[in-house]
């Protein structure tokens, strides 16, 4: 199929890795910051046929897993209401709150919706004037464009029964806030390759130059990774560290500018909490306070639900990359997707999800058995 | 960053409630079936899960035995309905275990309100795939529920055929060395679902592979003798079927991905919705489990049948993790293929 095969093909991986084999003389650590990109190394056993002295370590380029669970909680505080229809991104629906999940809540009676775009949801408002339609928009910036322009077309239309629980972060800060931390090991970054189709790559040049680190803005197909891979470990060796786009096919320099212009005339930047890692700076949008009207925390006054984490798995290690999956004495153990202790286990993107997924918790028993 | 580290919420325990991944055909029903029916009916020929039960009769024949309920939304789709689905799946559940599917029995639960052109229509469709599959409807039942009780109607078929004494096609019986066939490519009836599902309709010509296997069934049962079993991947797909296989085997699957058959349509479906066609549901497929040296002439007897055109041997059965399936990618790594948990749920991005 065109765009994908290409990108998985089996000889033309070999090459690369042979490049990449051939490039790395020293030991390195390299984060990918999406979940789909950590996806796509589990899934394709990348980490496998890498040299073994490269390191790669899972970024918290999640959404699903760094929504907090007030964020969470609050979600359920709406969506019990009688009055609502609750409508998310699919994965969202399993991540646990203080008391069970939202397909738990479903099986109580809520009205619990899986949407695949915020528009269906505006849609859904429209066709059922009666209810009130709540959407989840959550994630980075790659979905504020689309969660942007539900809200702008509610308003467009006035729809007095649409809202929005707002829960989007932001990945440079979080990029900043890991390398600032005192125990951090990353050397260089994959960057997210759909955030900077968006963004563009300019707000990554700050952070090359202050901590002297490559950033690769990379794919999520196997060549793409492979290639990042490349680039990254080619800058390290030559020691240069400076923000390179090996996903040219889908990110352009300036991004895209009209999204950018939708998104700042709906949200605003403010300080985020990001589930296992704490309150970044900067790190988040909210709606703008002339479309507060269309804030679901408000309309349902959630504001003051608070939750209280309990300190048992170690997400926050592993969303920072300071922990792999398996370095967690509950994984594949009491935490299972079945009962997911945290949020990393839950979203098919979070990297314990993935580790699961593709067999990894029964590979580290088998190793711990020989 | 001032990181409370691992800030993460108590463990929240099993579902106390029946939840929709309890009817994903994953590792919920699984558990269901494991936990709950299969230690309260206590019975070995229960306790073999396959597909059918196999019931011995008169030292000449075996009756194979076989129920399934079709709740299938929309009732219709392209390439079928419920009607042809209800018909279809109980036979396919009798040919996979080596049985000639002879009668079944229909019941059928009615919405009030329900057209009854609608009802003909099913009903006619049902015919139709009787006549196809040499198979006659001899009983039944019909119940009438409020109007919201049921979604239009939903039909339990219950099936009967017979099989030869001595021949056992059983998931137990796959052997290291065996190979795994497929008739076709998979995921076909999952997104042609999917793609007339509200809220998430694409623009596909795909239709549903729903189609009675009993005719290709016999055709590779004559053509590999000591054929060991076979499995219509339905819910849950391809990672399920054999998932239960190498289970109840007690042997280790490799499958690998770039020999898997799934069509462009499937594929790219499946890559913008963000789910995995290994675990896509096919109605009209059937995976086999065959000795290496009876293959060949298998797959050229799948191939000049009509619903075994596509065929491919995709993978083999090896004695290295017992229990479980790996997936080699094309790229040269693998990794296990678990059974689905939950629904699969898409991704956000």
């Amino acid at each position: 199929m065109k765009y994908l095969d290409e990108y998985r093909d089996g000889p033309a991986a070999k090459a690369l890795i042979a490049a990449i084999d051939k490039a790395a003389t020293r030991p390195w650590v390299i984060m990918e910051v999406c979940g789909g990109q950590t996806h796509t190394i589990v899934r394709y056993g990348l980490d496998q046929v890498l040299p073994k002295h490269l390191e790669l370590v899972h970024g918290p380029g999640c959404p699903v897993c760094v929504t907090p669970l007030e964020m969470i909680d609050r979600a359920h505080a709406v969506a019990a209401r009688p009055e609502v229809v609750f409508c998310s991104f699919g994965d969202m629906l399993r991540v646990p709150g203080s008391r069970g999940d939202l397909l738990g809540l479903r099986a109580r009676g809520a009205d619990v919706r899986v949407v695949y775009s915020p528009l269906d949801a505006v849609k859904l408002a429209e066709a059922n004037p009666s209810r009130q339609v709540v959407f989840f928009a959550i994630g980075f910036e790659t979905t504020a464009p689309a969660n942007a322009m539900a809200v702008w077309m509610a308003r467009q239309k006035g729809l007095q029964n649409f809202s929005v629980l707002v829960s989007h972060v932001l990945v440079p800060p979080a990029l900043t806030a890991i390398l600032g931390a005192e125990d951090n090991r990353v050397q260089a970054f994959l960057g997210p390759g759909h955030v900077c189709a968006v963004m563009g790559i300019s707000e990554y040049e700050p952070i090359t130059a202050k901590h002297r680190v490559p950033i690769v803005i990379s794919g999520f197909e196997p060549l793409d990774l492979l290639d990042g891979i490349l680039h990254a470990v080619r800058q390290l060796e030559a020691g240069e560290a400076k923000v390179e786009n090996a996903y040219a096919r889908a990110v352009r320099a300036d991004g895209n500018p009209a999204s950018r212009a939708l998104v700042e005339q709906v949200f605003e930047v403010c300080d985020r909490a990001w589930r296992g890692v704490g309150t970044i700076p900067r790190s988040g949008y909210r709606l703008r306070d002339e479309l507060r009207a269309f804030d679901a925390e408000r309309r349902f006054e959630v504001e003051g639900v608070r939750a209280q984490e309990s300190p048992l798995c170690i997400s926050g290690e592993v969303l920072r990359g300071l922990k792999r999956p398996a370095d967690c004495p509950a994984f594949g153990r009491q935490c299972t997707p079945e009962t997911p202790l945290g949020a990393t286990m839950v979203s098919s993107e979070g990297a314990c999800a993935a580790y699961h997924a593709y067999g990894r918790h029964l590979d580290a028993r088998a190793a711990e058995r020989r | 960053m001032a990181a409370p580290l691992g800030a993460c919420p108590v463990q929240i325990g099993q579902y106390d409630r029946v939840v929709l991944g309890h009817g994903s055909g994953g590792r919920l029903t699984h558990e269901l079936i494991t936990q709950l029916f299969v230690p309260a009916f206590h019975n070995p020929t229960l306790a073999a899960l396959e597909d059918q039960a196999s019931i011995a009769l008169d030292g000449v024949r075996r009756l194979a035995f076989t129920t399934d309920s079709f709740v299938v939304s929309p009732v219709f789709f392209p390439g079928g309905d419920i009607g042809k689905l209800a018909v279809c799946g109980t036979v396919n559940d009798l040919a996979a275990g080596g049985a000639v599917p002879r009668h079944l029995a229909a019941s059928f639960i009615l919405e009030e309100g329900l057209p009854l052109a609608d009802l003909r229509r099913v009903v006619e469709s049902m015919r139709a795939a009787c006549d196809e599959a040499g198979v006659s409807v001899v009983a039944g039942d019909t119940k009438v529920v409020e109007r919201g009780k049921a979604d239009k109607l939903f039909i339990t078929t219950t099936g009967i055929g017979w099989a030869p004494e001595g021949r056992r096609l059983s998931i137990a019986a796959a052997r290291p060395g065996d190979r795994v066939v497929v008739s076709g490519p998979l995921g076909d009836h999952g997104m042609a679902i999917l793609s007339v599902r509200e809220g998430l309709s694409f623009q596909t010509e795909l239709l549903s592979d729903c189609a009675p296997l009993g005719g290709l069934a016999e055709v590779m049962l004559r053509a590999s003798p000591s054929l060991r079993c076979m499995r219509d991947p339905t819910r849950g797909g391809l990672a399920s079927a054999l998932n239960e296989l190498a289970a109840a085997s007690q042997v280790g699957v490799v499958v690998r991905e770039p020999a898997v058959p799934v069509r462009p349509e499937v594929r790219g479906a499946c890559e913008l919705l963000g789910l995995d066609p290994l675990y896509v549901a096919s109605e009209g497929r059937m995976v086999a489990v065959a000795p290496a040296a009876e293959v060949p002439a298998l797959l050229d007897a799948m191939r000049g049948h009509p619903l075994g055109r596509g065929a491919a041997e995709i993978g083999e059965v090896v004695a290295d993790f017992p229990g479980k399936v790996r997936v080699q990618s094309s790229v040269g790594g693998d990794r296990l293929l678990l059974m689905l948990s939950g629904e699969q749920l898409p991704r956000i991005c």
